[in-house]
């Protein structure tokens, strides 16, 4: 457990290096809520979203943008780096084990988003007034299952790329689509019907209808947690079956 | 005592033969050094050692147990060929860190500054040079406070000043009481620093000794160069028992023989009067040795 620890708080200690990083984890996905609260249209009610402003939408896709750049982007290519790097082998000829950095990497990961969601939730509220999620238990659990399925996905890419660049660049390559999907550029609540069907079957779309579903104060859809889940378990196993120590 | 017992190893990758038939045995507190030419199966042999491979074929046996077995990550402390820490990572943390892996850790600062990495532990791993990264993975290595060193390749990339300071290094380690498992190409590097050298080619051991052993086994012939005080017939040479050859170049003789065949030419030379000046004896080095036996092995695997 404290080898656990350690890790943890060795890469937390990596990520503070990174500020480039920082600014797409922490930054950014605050920076484009305050603008876009800033568009005088974006706050008034909006009878195309239920009554539901713009601004009101995006603290939810801000979230999923934050656990897709971590998810895609920084894990696959950290642990694909630890591998290319020989670090995994080396831990394999000490007391730790690989698989301790590889958990390390991702406690830290989910620490990380959920700090985020904080200051995105509390800059919606205080600048915009965007209301709290109404159902606590609810929020938790599409959060989780939104951040179970993008990790899955990022350890499979982790697993399938051969270094550190290959699995920034596939990450990258599937964070558009999967974030078009999620509303980045158009809010789901406006897409065409069958567009809406597809992305409700993508992760970060279901991840993004559950969030917001539990935002308003519903309990999430089951056929999203159902979706997400079906990701999770999926790439995770895939992952966990294909991924390479070195 | 034996600490690491190697059995009749084999080891292969799809149709590539790896290792092919190692076996060696190593004493507990000396340097033993695994010498060969790159892609001679080095590295897989101390990989399996470590743990890291599972052979194919013969047995392996660390203190006693199989080189698998979870107790051995706290007593076998393992530098490997290619591996690095993340570049942002400092020298002082990685220390902390992997001291934080074992149960009885050696105090790192310590370690740190007897491998000369005191002024370096805030130093973030990419911006230490290539020796200091060298220095800072034996501490890894030696951080566990382990029974066996293994150590792969450390002197590859060093400028040659860095590479004496490592050999120092390595010697310092051993005189912990740690058994150093080395892996090198470098002849210089075996013969200067292993008690007892297993020479690899190709997979298979050709040669198991003490590098002066391994020299003496290929020094059976010797050659003398001299330039004699006055016109010599090679008569006098030729005739006695230890002299095989005699070449001229110029004024100068080469003399190629075996045995005491120095004695020999001088005793002969004094007889009839003559100074042997610019007198040199030509040694084989572990260098010639290595060209000599894996010739040999060659020629041997064919009939």
């Amino acid at each position: 457990m404290r080898v656990f620890a350690e890790l943890t708080r060795s890469e937390f200690r990596l990520l503070r290096r990174e500020p480039m990083q920082l600014f797409w984890i922490f930054v950014f996905p605050s920076l484009l809520v305050v603008i876009l609260g800033c568009v005088p249209p974006f706050r008034e009610p909006n009878p195309d979203l239920g009554g539901r402003r713009v601004i009101d939408l995006y603290v939810a896709i801000a979230i999923i943008l934050t656990l897709a750049s971590l998810a895609l982007q920084v894990a696959p290519m950290a642990l694909a780096t630890y591998r290319e790097r020989g670090v995994l082998r080396r831990l394999a000829t000490t007391p730790a084990r690989p698989g301790a950095l590889l958990g390390a990497q991702l406690v830290m990961s989910l620490l990380t988003a959920i700090g985020s969601v904080i200051l995105l939730l509390l800059v919606g509220r205080l600048a915009f007034g965007v209301a709290l999620p109404r159902q606590v238990a609810g929020f938790a659990v599409a959060f989780l299952a939104t951040a179970g399925a993008a990790f899955a996905l990022g350890l499979f890419v982790a697993a399938v790329a051969p270094g550190g660049k290959a699995a920034n660049t596939i990450g990258t390559l599937i964070f558009f689509p999967l974030m078009f999907f999620a509303g980045l550029w158009t809010p789901r609540e406006v897409f065409p019907q069958v567009l809406r069907r597809i992305a409700d079957l993508t992760p970060l779309g279901a991840g993004e209808r559950a969030l917001q579903d539990a935002m308003s104060g519903q309990w999430p859809a089951w056929g999203s947690l159902t979706v997400l889940v079906a990701y999770m378990l999926v790439f995770g196993l895939a992952a966990a079956r294909l991924f390479r120590w070195e | 005592m034996t600490v690491i017992t190697v059995d009749h190893l084999q080891k292969r990758y799809g149709d590539t033969v790896a290792v092919r038939d190692v076996s060696f045995t190593v004493e507990r507190g000396e340097i033993f050094g695994v010498l060969g030419p790159n892609g001679a199966g080095k590295t897989t042999t101390v990989e399996s050692i470590a743990g890291l491979r599972t052979p194919d074929g013969g047995t392996i046996s660390v203190l006693d147990r199989d080189p698998r077995d979870p107790q051995l990550r706290r007593l076998v402390g393992v530098q490997l060929q290619e591996s690095r820490l993340a570049e942002k990572m400092t020298a002082g943390e990685a220390l902390a860190l992997y001291s934080a892996f074992y149960p009885e850790p050696a105090d790192w600062r310590r370690l740190a500054d007897e491998l000369g990495l005191g002024g370096t532990l805030t130093t973030r791993y990419g911006k230490l040079s290539g020796g200091q990264k060298q220095r800072l993975s034996i501490a890894l290595a030696l951080i566990g406070n382990p029974a066996i060193a293994i150590l792969d390749e450390l002197t590859t990339g060093l400028d040659p000043q860095a590479r004496r300071d490592t050999w120092e290094l390595v010697e310092s380690v051993r005189d912990r009481g740690v058994t150093v498992l080395l892996v090198t190409h470098f002849m210089e590097e075996a013969e200067r620093l292993c008690d007892r050298v297993a020479l690899i080619d190709a997979g298979a051991v050709v040669a198991l000794d003490t590098p002066g052993g391994l020299v003496a086994r290929v020094s059976a012939e010797q050659r003398i160069r001299f330039r004699p005080s006055v016109p010599l017939d090679d008569g006098v040479l030729t005739g006695l028992a230890e002299v095989r050859e005699v070449r001229r170049h110029g004024t100068q003789i080469e003399v190629i023989g075996e045995g005491n065949v120095l004695h020999a030419v001088t005793a002969a030379l004094a007889v009839h009067r003559i100074i042997a000046n610019e007198l040199r004896v030509e040694q084989a080095t572990l260098d010639d040795a290595f060209v000599r036996l894996t010739g040999r092995a060659i020629t041997g695997e064919q009939s």
